[in-house]
């Protein structure tokens, strides 16, 4: 379950970042197409799993545009949606991640100090 | 920023002279809409709990598939799948095999806020593009939302909701499907997120409610822009093939009228009748306990089945078991009809089921077994079943419904007074075509039955009360009482 059929798909975008097969936190984040939501929820997501995951994190980002089918799986209604997988179990944090502790609180991580 | 209701979308600024429609293949429904839901709009069906507002979507969209080659998807917010399939095999559709078919595809939405957290900006870009995906891959001409209203207890922006909303249905509208949206009944509107400003098309209302401990399902269509439809309160039912909506009143009283004479299967009778009942009318034979009703109801019936006729005979107060020893006893052959299948019994117990659903039995036994006459014995076992009206009502529209089959149907009614003539408790007297009424009197410290015709339309009837006796030869009258001079 730890690899998702999507890494198979060229066609989903996807960009990883942190470790792979460490990361604890393994995130999704579902955009369509390349919307200025989308754009900023990535830009914030990048920013606050560097800032506050410390390396141990892995970043999906599924284009329901190119992959529409995917959107039932993890039962996607809102964009941008970031959905961790990982640790279990699964939380779902919709909107364009702008604010920073209400992403934390969502993804249940104690921010640094 | 809440939406107003001008601000509708483009394509209602030109009132279109002739409506296309889709027909759901729903029984009735179809009648009542005069032709289907409007092709490629949506429709809102709204209603509480369990009035069955996804029988009726998922029916609809069931029909399409299997009838008019317009597959569908249905987009449940509420029920899972499973449950879904299970719910709909009651009424003998079978979802998996038509998912496997590509007619149908079912996507389950769940919604929970609690599982969400909302920062920041977002919208339901995702909720059109897994719709669109679903119809695109069946192809789909029908779709369901069901019940979209979920959707508020999952987001929080109710504003933004709103605005999705209107961007939803008038891209439904874009994508030229047939759409029904479900809603749940609000308090002093019709749905509790009031969806009814955004479907401006077409509405539906189911009711539900419980009167003498029977459950009546209502049907009204609430708006219907640019169409004509009915504005009754329609019955309905959830029978096992189905919903039936009845009736089927708008056939109204354009049937064609018979000039062929069916006997009473009295043969005394028919000459004091002019000849008989005109084929295709309604005959009522009403009197006391006792004062012979089953026995004349069973004479015409053993009377159309000598002529080779098929009769329908709908037991309320016996079981046929007995029917058939009674009239044994005054010589009719009942059980010969039955077996040779001219005569078919149907046992309905009074109280077991509602009003319409003994009525839906009837129309379906009838379209099932073609018979030429009908026989209700007795019609006053439904009072009680219903408020009066409601009973005259529905009695009215199997009036109807038999007549523009050109079938006879022949009642009995048991009154509870001896005096009040009219008193046929559900009033409908004034509807049908012959009037028997059938009175115990004394005379010379002995009971003599007799029969009067108070009414035969359309026919030189006798207006003489005529004494007769059960004999086990049958029915033998005698000459009228106004003879009575003579001892």
């Amino acid at each position: 379950m730890k690899q998702p059929s999507t890494r198979k798909k060229p066609a989903a975008r996807q960009t990883t970042r942190g470790k792979r097969d460490s990361a604890k936190y393994d995130l999704r984040l579902y955009v369509a197409g390349n919307t200025q939501k989308s754009s900023a929820a990535l830009q914030n997501l990048e920013r606050i799993c560097a800032e506050h995951l410390g390396g141990q994190y892995r970043i999906e980002v599924i284009d329901l545009l190119k992959n529409p089918a995917l959107a039932r799986g993890d039962q996607i209604l809102a964009i941008p949606t970031l959905v961790r997988r990982l640790p279990s179990p699964i939380r779902k944090i919709i909107g364009d991640l702008s604010d920073t502790s209400r992403v934390l609180v969502g993804l249940d991580v104690k921010p640094h100090a | 920023m809440r939406p107003s209701k001008s601000s509708g979308g483009a394509a209602r600024a030109f009132p279109r002279r002739l409506l296309p429609k889709a027909k759901t293949g729903i029984a009735g429904l179809d009648e009542i809409t005069g032709g289907g839901l409007p092709k490629g709009r949506p429709t809102l069906v709204c209603g509480g709990p369990g009035c069955g507002k996804t029988m009726l979507a998922m029916e609809f969209l069931v029909r399409g598939a299997t009838e008019f080659q317009e597959p569908g998807v249905f987009m449940s917010f509420e029920e899972t799948a499973d449950d879904l399939v299970q719910n709909v095999a009651s009424m003998g559709f079978d979802l998996n095999a038509l998912q496997a078919r590509k007619k149908i595809f079912i996507d389950e939405v769940r919604v929970a806020r609690s599982e969400i957290h909302e920062t920041g900006e977002y919208d339901l870009e995702a909720l059109f593009i897994r719709l669109g995906h679903a119809i695109d891959s069946v192809g789909a001409k029908r779709v369901v939302l069901d019940t979209l209203e979920a959707l508020f207890g999952g987001f929080s922006n109710a504003t933004l909701l709103r605005a999705e909303l209107r961007r939803l249905f008038d891209w439904l509208k874009e994508r030229n499907v047939t759409a029904i949206i479900t809603g749940e009944r609000g308090q002093g509107q019709l749905t509790r997120q009031g969806l009814e400003e955004y479907v401006s098309d077409c509405v539906i209302l189911l009711d539900h409610r419980v009167a003498n401990q029977l459950t009546i399902r209502r049907m009204r269509i609430v708006k219907y822009r640019g169409s004509v439809h009915g504005t009754d309160e329609y019955p309905f039912l959830i029978a096992e093939r189905g919903i039936s909506v009845l009736p089927i009143t708008s056939l109204g009283l354009s049937h064609r009228a018979s000039s062929e004479i069916l006997s009473s299967g009295i043969e005394d009778l028919d000459p004091e009748l002019g000849g008989g009942f005109y084929s295709s009318s309604s005959v009522l034979v009403s009197g006391l306990a006792g004062t012979g009703k089953s026995t004349f109801a069973a004479h015409f019936a053993a009377g159309a089945c000598a002529r080779k006729d098929k009769a329908l005979y709908v037991a309320m107060e016996q079981s046929p078991d007995e029917l058939l020893r009674n009239t044994k006893g005054v010589g009719l052959p009942l059980k010969r009809h039955v077996a040779s299948g001219f005569l078919k019994f149907h046992a309905l117990r009074p109280t077991a089921h509602g009003l319409e659903l003994h009525l839906t039995t009837i129309h379906r036994l009838v379209e099932e077994f073609e018979p030429r006459v009908v026989i209700v014995d007795a019609i006053s076992s439904f009072i009680g079943m219903g408020i009066n009206a409601e009973v005259t009502s529905m009695l009215v529209r199997l009036i109807d419904f038999l007549k523009t089959k050109q079938i006879t149907l022949y009642m009995t009614s048991l009154n509870e007074t001896g005096e009040m003539l009219d008193r046929t408790g559900a009033n409908i007297s004034s509807v049908v075509d012959a009037w028997l009424l059938l009175r115990n009197v004394e005379r010379n410290s002995s009971r003599v039955r007799t029969v009067s015709i108070l009414k035969s339309r359309g026919m030189a009837h006798s207006t003489a009360t005529h004494p007769f006796s059960i004999t086990s030869r049958g029915i033998l009258l005698e000459s009228p009482l106004a003879s009575q001079g003579a001892p």
